[in-house]
């Protein structure tokens, strides 16, 4: 008995301690927006909108963040109905050098995220006809992404039990009618998770939407946010304050609707 | 059918993300009936960095030149790009468009980049692409010759000049007084920094000295800090083209900063290591925890100016004190000067690619018309422009400038405008990173010129 | 666009039926696998593998971004490789990633993420969306807005942490850099290992568990003895995938520029300060082959380390 109880307390220190790890560090963000004079210093708000006010009226502000969730959107559905697709047949047909294949094409993508790739990413945007489009930095987002996504859901879909799948194929059923009703269902969580992680990963990119759009209305947020900066490169803690937690909402957001519809985590909870 | 479709989709996705990559803008610009479309870029960005210098352009010169234009019978249209970025960052884009045949037809670029923009073939001379009115521009004649310097490379000119700026040592007069130092303040040498430092801290000032180091602050720290000091040494960093490697006065230099870093506390060595260094020796300097400072103009306008300052103080024209950049002992800055100063500043060019470029140059010189700039400079947005005859007018109520102006600027020193020159300016900055963490001058000295030669392709470009 | 107008592939339509591979359950077949799989290896071949390799081909020219060698790039073969093995930064650089990868994603985010899923296996309920949300919300916060907060965080002056602990003054991104941004990096990061463990412990059979624990095997027995050998290659996926974006990731820039004196430039800042800050392109090329040589290591000693004894 003892030991349970010291076991519970034990317990319940070591959740506040994590809690408290990962909490500290969001309270800058929930205080010093409603600021009036914000420093690096969190403290009790003043409670002003003033901060959300200049932001309301600066010119690019909202609309970068609708071009956030167009890149962002964009770029996780196509990431995850390429990548489920790849996967899936990746997992259930051995494809001559499948693995070797895969792991190579992970390498390559770090290369991809990297600042050196800019040059090439910019040229063959130039040759495709792909710049300053939304499509283009999908299209180009996407690819860098696709291989980690691949093999996550693989690894995901190696371990899913087949007998579904089978008995779908007795009754007649396309492998991508298969795809859609046995095997997405099992897998959504995972799914979800990539999808997550995609509209994360493209949210804050800065580099290849700066390079790659030219006209400032098409801009998403994660540029916006580094021109609020002064002359001399000194932050302007009002507003980044106040637009770094308007940026933040959405993504937040995203994730909150995709976990409530699809689930979130890696596993739909298959037990063998 | 099913199966089919099945298929038919999955082709149709593999078409697909092929035809969207195969297809896109093809159109090209609109020269229907004589219309004519420009566009103009700027590090500038509205509700951002250097916001009133996009707003002018949209909201004045744009609208303006249309309709001089009009009145001249061409249909004209004018598109602000703006930016807003860091500037490393707007160079890089700019370069791959320009490396592209791409880029807005009028481009501002930070005058240390012309070079190496002119040896890549990004921007060409002015004459040669929007034809002999370049040279014959009427502005020409306002523009001191020293400026018209930061727009000349091999003795061609392949930009107007948009302005400059000048380096001085700013003071609290509050700190001074209580240190039973004199308000009007002018050091005549080193030694006489570190003695009014002394004092400060004697009265108890936290930093009483702070001179820009180390590789956080990046090109502040080279052009307040080592540079301004190099040429009261007597010294430059590429003198008659050969790089200025471990000489006397870069020793000199480091021997400064270790007189002020080196554990005397007049200076914070910690402050030149932190990421934020810079933003932070401002605010301390607004809530008077600073004794002297070395900056440009910059900070007068954008950091303590009581009304868009980043560190806004109030009674900044009671209490900001400034004083020229003494040489190390009279009469051995560089030129046998007893002061000295760097500047920099920005230019503005045409893209040789233009469709359009004797509209574009038209453009380019509207925007520096004294019209223009005096309406640019409207309402505290005062700046140094290139124009003598604008200057004269703007500057009349506003002090630090005008001092700027009329004193600093007749002694002041230019950056070599070539392209390794950015590495150079790091290797200087780790020199004196390496001073404020304890190394020895002469050493961190030796180690500079070792990393010089292997910036500038060996030690015969090094001088010592 | 509609998708399901296009004719069907008329390879496709020749496919063979399931060449009685067991695994295939859904009758794919080769040919049918190769069209799922096509989509996705088209972008990935325009816009990874191409420019990849392109990069990789810059790596072997002196091309700057500005310049004379920006208007005529010379093939130089092998000479930005050599400049980097005896540049003792690129070697300050590589040492410092081995550390900050080993600290904060082998150790801080794969075991407190490990830590993680298992103090909340067995959990339902408001405990566990909330420990769980804001673990996530340190994982997709936009990385300019994470910067801020740790900066308010680890401040000299006016920081959180100082005021907490109550020692104003104390400089922690000066004095404990490389600690502050594995610290940093774990916090962020934590989220991804947290949920691919928690799947995989989702998978481990509980009456195994049982069986375990009634055989009288302690806490540690249990996870050695019973959980290991279940998750082993959930620990392959996620040591291979946190180790790859760790050794790339940017962020630690955005807390320390990579000071002070270099302390905390690990390979990608490096990698930045060459290419973008300082234009040499041709040499940012070239460290980020090596980068990759590297982690093709990395990866090939994970597969050793864990699958061997698959």
């Amino acid at each position: 008995m003892t030991r349970f109880v010291v076991g519970r307390i034990g317990f319940y220190t070591l959740i506040a301690l994590l809690l408290a790890f990962f909490t500290i560090p969001l309270l800058w963000l929930a205080s010093a927006p409603f600021t009036s004079n914000p420093t690096y210093e969190v403290r009790m708000p003043d409670f002003t909108w003033e901060n959300f006010e200049i932001i309301l009226a600066h010119p690019y502000a909202l609309g970068s963040l609708v071009n956030s969730l167009i890149l962002a959107i964009g770029s996780a559905i196509l990431v995850v109905v390429l990548s489920a697709l790849a996967a899936y047949a990746l997992s259930r047909v051995r494809l001559p050098g499948r693995d070797a294949l895969l792991y190579a094409l992970l390498l390559l993508s770090s290369i991809i995220t990297g600042t050196a790739a800019m040059v090439p990413l910019f040229q063959l945007a130039i040759e495709l006809g792909l710049i300053d489009s939304h499509t283009g930095l999908i299209l180009i987002m996407t690819g860098g992404l696709l291989p980690a996504a691949i093999f996550m859901i693989k690894d995901f879909m190696d371990t899913t039990p087949k007998s579904y799948e089978e008995s779908a194929r007795v009754f007649g059923a396309s492998p991508l009618q298969i795809v859609r009703h046995v095997v997405v269902p099992v897998v959504r969580p995972g799914l979800a998770t990539i999808a997550v992680w995609t509209i994360a990963n493209v949210w804050g990119n800065f580099l290849m939407p700066y390079l790659l759009l030219s006209d400032v209305e098409k801009q998403p947020a994660a540029v916006i946010m580094y021109t609020l900066y002064t002359e001399g490169g000194q932050a302007n803690l009002k507003v980044l304050s106040t637009f770094g937690l308007l940026y933040s909402v959405p993504v937040v957001l995203m994730y909150l609707f995709v976990s409530k519809k699809y689930g979130f985590r890696f596993h739909g909870g298959i037990k063998r | 059918m099913v199966r089919n479709r099945s298929r038919g989709v999955v082709a149709v996705l593999a078409a697909g993300a092929l035809a969207l990559a195969g297809c896109g803008q093809s159109s090209g610009d609109g020269g229907e009936d004589g219309a004519i479309e420009l566009t103009i870029t700027q590090n500038a960005i509205a509700g951002g960095k250097n916001a009133a210098a996009a707003d002018h352009i949209a909201n004045w010169v744009i609208p303006k030149f249309e309709e001089a234009q009009k009145a001249q019978g061409k249909n004209v249209t004018v598109k602000f790009i703006p930016s807003g970025v860091d500037d490393e960052q707007y160079k890089t884009k700019l370069s791959l468009d320009l490396k592209s045949g791409k880029g807005a037809d009028v481009m501002d670029i930070d005058g240390i980049w012309a070079g190496e923009f002119a040896e890549a073939g990004y921007i060409k001379p002015l004459s040669e692409v929007a034809g002999p009115e370049a040279d014959s521009w009427e502005g020409w004649q306002q523009i001191p010759e020293a400026v018209q310097g930061l727009a000349t490379y091999n003795g061609q000119k392949y930009a107007l000049p948009i302005g400059t700026d000048g380096r001085v040592l700013y003071f609290n007069k509050t700190l001074f007084a209580k240190a039973g130092l004199p308000a009007d303040w002018q050091p005549a040498s080193w030694q006489e920094i570190l003695d009014a430092g002394e004092k400060l801290k004697a009265s108890g000032v936290q930093v009483p000295i702070q001179i820009n180091a180390g590789t956080a602050m990046g090109e502040a720290t080279t052009m307040q800090g080592v540079l301004p000091l190099l040429a009261g040494a007597g010294g430059e960093v590429q003198q008659d083209g050969k790089w200025t490697g471990a000489s006397q006065p870069l020793k000199d230099v480091l021997g400064l900063y270790q007189k002020i870093y080196g554990g005397s506390g007049l200076g914070d060595p910690r402050l030149q290591q932190e990421a934020k260094g810079r933003d932070k020796s401002f605010q301390q300097f607004a809530e008077g925890k600073v004794g002297i400072l070395l900056e440009g103009d910059y900070f007068w306008r954008g950091v303590v100016n009581p009304k868009t300052g980043i560190a806004p103080m109030a009674d900044r024209e009671e209490v900001v004190g400034y004083a020229k950049i003494p040489a190390i002992e009279p009469g051995k800055g560089i030129r046998g000067q007893d002061f000295v100063s760097m500047s920099g500043g920005a230019l503005r060019t045409l893209n040789p690619n233009s469709k359009h470029p004797k509209e574009a140059f038209e453009l380019l010189a509207f925007t520096l018309s004294a019209e223009a700039l005096k309406e640019e400079t409207k309402d505290g947005n005062v700046r140094i422009t290139p124009r003598n005859d604008v200057n004269k007018e703007i500057l009349s109520g506003e002090p630090l400038l005008s001092y700027i102006s009329e004193e600093v600027l007749p002694l002041t020193a230019y950056r070599p405008p070539v392209a390794v020159y950015p590495q150079v300016s790091v290797a200087l900055q780790e020199a004196t990173a390496a001073v404020v963490g304890g190394t020895a001058a002469d050493q961190a000295a030796a180690e500079y010129q070792q990393k010089l030669e292997g910036i500038v392709g060996g030690a015969d470009n090094v001088a010592s | 666009m509609a998708l399901t107008t296009s004719p069907p592939d008329p390879k496709a339509l020749d496919a063979a039926p399931a060449r009685g591979y067991s695994s295939d359950a859904a009758g794919l077949g080769r040919l049918r696998a190769g069209a799922f799989v096509a989509p996705a290896l088209a972008l990935i071949a325009v816009f990874l593998v191409f420019p990849a390799l392109w990069v990789i081909y810059l790596g072997l020219m002196n091309y700057r971004l500005t310049g004379i060698a920006a208007a005529e790039p010379g093939f130089v073969g092998l000479d930005n490789y050599l400049k980097a093995l005896s540049d003792p930064g690129f070697w300050n650089s590589t040492v410092l990633t081995f550390q900050f990868v080993l600290g904060s994603a082998v150790i801080g985010q794969a075991v407190l993420g490990f830590t993680l899923a298992w103090l909340m296996r067995n959990r339902r309920g408001t405990l566990k969306s909330v420990v769980e949300g804001i673990v996530i919300l340190a994982w997709i916060l936009p990385s300019a807005v994470v910067a801020f907060l740790w900066v308010a965080l680890l401040d000299r002056d006016s920081g959180t942490l100082n005021a907490l602990l109550g020692i104003p003054g104390f400089a922690w991104l000066l004095d404990y850099p490389m600690l502050s941004i594995i610290v940093f990096n774990t916090w962020r990061g934590t989220a991804f290992s947290m949920m691919l463990y928690g799947a995989a412990l989702g998978n481990v059979p509980p009456s195994h568990l049982e069986s375990a624990r009634l055989a009288g095997a302690s806490g540690l027995q249990q996870l050695r003895d019973v959980v290991f050998p279940h998750i082993r290659g959930h620990i392959l996926t996620n040591l291979l995938l946190i180790s790859l974006w760790t050794f790339n990731d940017f962020g630690p820039f955005l807390l320390t520029a990579g000071g002070p004196e270099n302390k905390t430039e690990i390979l990608a800042v490096y990698v930045y300060k060459t290419a973008l800050q300082a234009g040499d392109l041709g040499y940012g090329a070239a460290i980020s082959t090596i980068i990759l040589l590297i982690n093709l290591v990395v990866a090939i000693f994970y597969l050793r380390l864990l699958r061997s004894r698959k």
